[in-house]
């Protein structure tokens, strides 16, 4: 289901975009029939899928945690945080862990594909979605790669501001002053 | 390499600072216990050392303010160390202040902010009142005998040989040996030789250290114990031996180093350096504190952190923390492959299981060591309390006698500075609603002056803490009454005398009719139970009318790891804090009952007690969900409501390293932490009170209406 990218958009502000290089690597995945690419420095690690503990009352692409050598980060499920339905995991699927800002994350992805250079100027702008469930702002770009299109994501804001955030709703006291 | 020096000097100044905390506690602790009844030269002697450091500190670093004034400071101490005056109650208070004012403007010189006008005033000018009395002033009691009263005045000129012998980290301390030397030189005609037979070779020189002795010929008419006098700040960082050499009394100066080389009873090896003592000072001292090592001007002052007591160092906590953190990796990996090792069949492997054994030993004992890095003992809380009590005595007119024990206990940090306040709460109640007033006690046979004992002791793997005074005890009848009046018990409920007692816990309840300086002001016995729980910790109160009170904090040793119990609901695994469960039973179906069709309960120790079915608050699918056929799982709340918590199944106690889920997500409700189990799955550890507003919000009846007993 390739979107037809409009010219007329404007130039939607790119999370990672230095501006020294002309250059960028992405790491890039199939979810579905689909391909992303997430800029390699964000990617701290690829791990296959190691069974997650389930959190309460938590959307569906918060598929739960997982024990990353003494650290516990969340992973989310990018099928179902793009509408579909949770992944149905088998060992085959592999985990990318992402260092977004000060935190680590997991996406559960379907397989990796590639790891490609793009120049700056072949990244087209996203297309206008507006589905309620995907923000255009996650997205920062198109690129064709062998006549495939890859869908670049904004890490940061890919889990900036996101709906999780919001269901912490009423604040609980912590018994234990946790240690990281 | 401006910058550079500069960066030094702030970490001399960091350091300076660090050690002025010490000292400052140091002579409080010191004037606390002073008083007319108890003259302790030695603690005077500290609290003079200890000011007297402020000072010089403070100098080098150009703090004026506080100089001028810590100078009037240390002349009264002086003058008190040296019997001039006498210790009255009076002087004691006068002292207790400046102590107060000196740290006060400590934080100003830290913190780089203006000292307040009028600050000191008050103080120094009650000061310098002492400084004017002469001994006989009023009050002064007969001065003891001192020490250096028994010096016999010097009739005639006498010679000494002098040999100091500095640690080579006597500069870490703060003590500059040409001070000394310069001192030495006012007590007569000095001469000093340098032996730096023992300064290594210039690679292996390390700046902050001294490795240079004295030979020093003293003559003089002066005697050895104000040779010892000028020492008395270095007497734990250096060797002095005072030999006298006979018939030398006239030596000339031209032949004092004659007499010196004769009398001399050896020469250390190595190359004698000779200077003349009246040119000794800071430039020519230099050479002990060769350039290039890095210490910088002023470094004799404060140099580096690592000069305290000589055993300890002081270490970033963050990598403290790692180290822990590390630890608990070891731990968990550890653990998970012990249990994978269950699965071997026996006979099979057995190298690699004993050696497997041996690793659990090495790891428990390897964190045991960590843990205790982080351990601080309890002194350093329990030294701000004499303080606390004088303040609480003179509001409330009250005699009180603080008696400590434990003060070595030793518990994590972050636990050492969580319990001032609630301490500090607990004692303050115990003088002002406890004791009984002088003549109270008077009256009923006790002695007027009441005693609070704090004391501090480890058992089974907590440490437990106890205040407990020897007043009126808890007043039942009245508190009762009182959370009657305040709408927190129904009126003519029957309660225990263990229940009435633990009223007090309840927020906002208060005995006190009016709001005083001490209590009243509303932070009651609540928020005590609140930050002890918010420790992982419990407090029980034991009272005996007209015997007394005792408070009963129960807290782990480290907020690191944390003792559960592993419970299961479906497939899911989750750790309940052992603090927190009371018991845990499978109720038969006549126990239950329905409340408004609203929420069920059950019948508990006689209470009602709410149902929380966990699975039904954290949608879990496939659990029992049914207290007749699971278990309930009784807790207690902080806030002391009970809670029995429906699960499918308890799996075990075991103590989990406490991990953030927030450090990478956020909070959970209901859920206070994580941690990793054995297998290396995480495991959500449950929160109490969370789990509680939350089944506030949404009613959950499980049980069918047709299911229940009639009632």
């Amino acid at each position: 289901m390739a979107t037809v990218p409009s010219a007329a958009l404007p130039a939607v502000p790119r999370g990672q975009a230095g501006p020294a290089s002309a250059e960028e690597q992405y790491v890039t995945f199939t979810v579905g029939t689909e391909e992303y690419g997430v800029n390699i420095l964000s990617v701290r690690e690829i791990r296959g899928w190691t069974p997650e503990t389930k959190l309460p009352n938590m959307p569906d692409y918060v598929r739960g945690v997982v024990n990353l050598r003494g650290i516990i980060i969340p992973i989310f499920d990018l099928r179902a945080r793009f509408g579909g339905s949770q992944t149905e995991v088998t060992k085959r699927h592999v985990v990318v862990v992402l260092q977004v800002g000060e935190r680590t994350r997991g996406i559960l992805v379907d397989a990796i594909s590639d790891i490609l250079t793009v120049a700056h100027d072949a990244v087209k702008p996203p297309p206008d979605i507006d589905s309620g469930l995907i923000d255009q702002q996650y997205l920062s770009g198109l690129v064709t790669a062998e006549n495939r299109m890859v869908t670049l994501l904004d890490v940061t804001r890919l889990f900036a501001g996101d709906a999780v955030e919001v269901l912490a709703s009423h604040p609980i006291q912590i018994p234990h002053q946790a240690q990281a | 390499m401006t910058g550079a020096y500069l960066d030094d000097l702030d970490r001399f100044k960091a350091t300076y600072f660090d050690e002025c905390a010490e000292l400052l506690a140091v002579a409080e602790a010191g004037l606390l216990r002073l008083s007319p009844q108890n003259i302790d030269l030695d603690e005077i002697n500290a609290v003079f050392r200890a000011v007297h450091s402020i000072k010089g500190g403070g100098g080098t670093f150009g703090f004026s303010q506080l100089v001028a004034f810590t100078h009037e400071f240390e002349a009264v101490m002086d003058r008190l160390r040296s019997q001039q005056i006498g210790v009255t109650t009076e002087l004691v208070d006068v002292l207790i202040q400046a102590n107060d004012v000196m740290a006060r403007l400590l934080t100003c010189a830290r913190d780089g902010l203006a000292v307040p006008a009028g600050l000191a005033d008050a103080s120094a000018s009650d000061l310098k009142r002492f400084l004017q009395k002469d001994a006989s002033g009023p009050g002064a009691p007969a001065p003891a005998p001192h020490p250096a009263a028994a010096r016999t005045a010097p009739a005639a000129a006498r010679s000494f040989v002098i040999y100091f012998m500095p640690k080579s980290d006597l500069l870490l301390s703060g003590n500059e040996p040409a001070f000394l030397l310069r001192a030495l030189k006012r007590l007569g005609q000095a001469e000093v030789v340098c032996d730096m037979g023992r300064v290594p070779p210039l690679f292996e020189l390390d700046g902050e250290s001294l490795h240079l002795f004295w030979q020093i010929a003293l003559t003089g008419t002066t005697d050895e114990a104000a040779i010892r006098d000028v020492f008395e700040f270095v007497v734990d960082d250096c060797q002095v031996d005072i030999v006298e050499t006979t018939g030398s009394a006239d030596g000339g100066e031209e032949e004092a180093f004659g007499v010196f080389a004769e009398n001399l009873p050896y020469v250390p090896p190595g190359q004698l350096t000779v200077y003349e003592a009246g040119a000794v000072d800071g430039a020519q001292a230099a050479p002990a504190r060769p350039e290039g090592g890095g210490a910088g001007p002023g470094s004799g002052t404060s140099a580096g952190g690592g000069g305290l007591g000589g055993h300890t160092i002081r270490v970033d906590l963050d990598k403290v923390d790692r180290l822990v953190n590390l630890v608990g990796e070891m731990v968990i990996t550890q653990a998970m492959i012990s249990e994978q090792l269950r699965d071997v069949p026996p006979g099979t492997l057995q190298q690699l299981v004993e050696g497997l054994e041996e690793l659990s030993r090495h790891t428990r004992e390897l964190q045991e060591s960590v843990m205790a890095i982080r351990a601080q003992q309890v002194r350093s809380v329990f030294s701000r309390m004499p303080r606390l009590v004088r303040e609480v005595a003179a509001q409330t007119g009250k005699e009180v006698m603080l008696a400590t024990s434990g003060e070595t206990t030793e518990v994590d940090k972050t636990v050492v500075e969580n319990l001032v306040d609630p301490l500090t709460h607990m004692i303050r109640n115990s003088i002002d609603h406890g004791l009984e007033t002088p003549e109270e006690r008077e009256t009923i046979g006790k002695p007027r002056s009441g005693t609070v004992h704090l004391s501090a002791q480890h058992r089974s793997g907590r440490i437990v803490i106890e205040v407990a005074d020897d007043g009126r005890g808890i007043n039942r009848q009245r508190v009762l009454q009182k959370a009657v009046e305040q709408g927190l018990v129904p009126a003519g409920a029957a309660l225990s005398e263990e229940e009435i007692d633990n009223l007090i816990f309840l927020p906002g309840f208060s005995t006190a009719d009016a709001v005083s300086a001490i209590s009243g002001r509303g932070v009651g016995m609540d928020v005590v139970r609140r930050n002890i729980a918010s420790l992982g910790g419990r407090i029980g109160v034991h009272s005996t009318p007209g015997v007394g009170t005792r408070f009963v904090l129960s807290l782990p040793l480290t907020l690191a790891v944390l003792d559960g119990m592993v419970i299961s609901v479906g497939e899911q695994r989750f750790v309940l804090p052992l603090t927190n469960i009371i018991e845990s039973l499978r109720p038969r179906r006549a126990d239950l009952q329905s409340v408004a069709n609203q929420c069920d309960v059950i019948m508990a120790r006689g209470e009602y007690v709410r149902l929380v079915y966990v699975d039904r608050l954290f949608r879990i699918d496939g659990a029992i969900g049914d207290p007749t056929r699971g278990l309930v799982v009784l807790v207690e709340t902080e806030e002391g409501g009970r809670l029995g918590l429906v699960v499918d199944e308890v799996l075990g106690q075991q103590q989990v390293v406490i991990k953030s889920l927030e450090s990478n997500f956020q909070r959970l409700d209901g859920v206070s932490a994580a941690t990793i189990l054995g297998d290396g799955r995480v495991a959500l550890i449950l929160d109490v009170a969370g789990l509680q507003s939350m089944s506030r919000n949404t009613p959950a009846r499980a049980i069918p209406a047709a299911a229940l007993p009639a009632a």
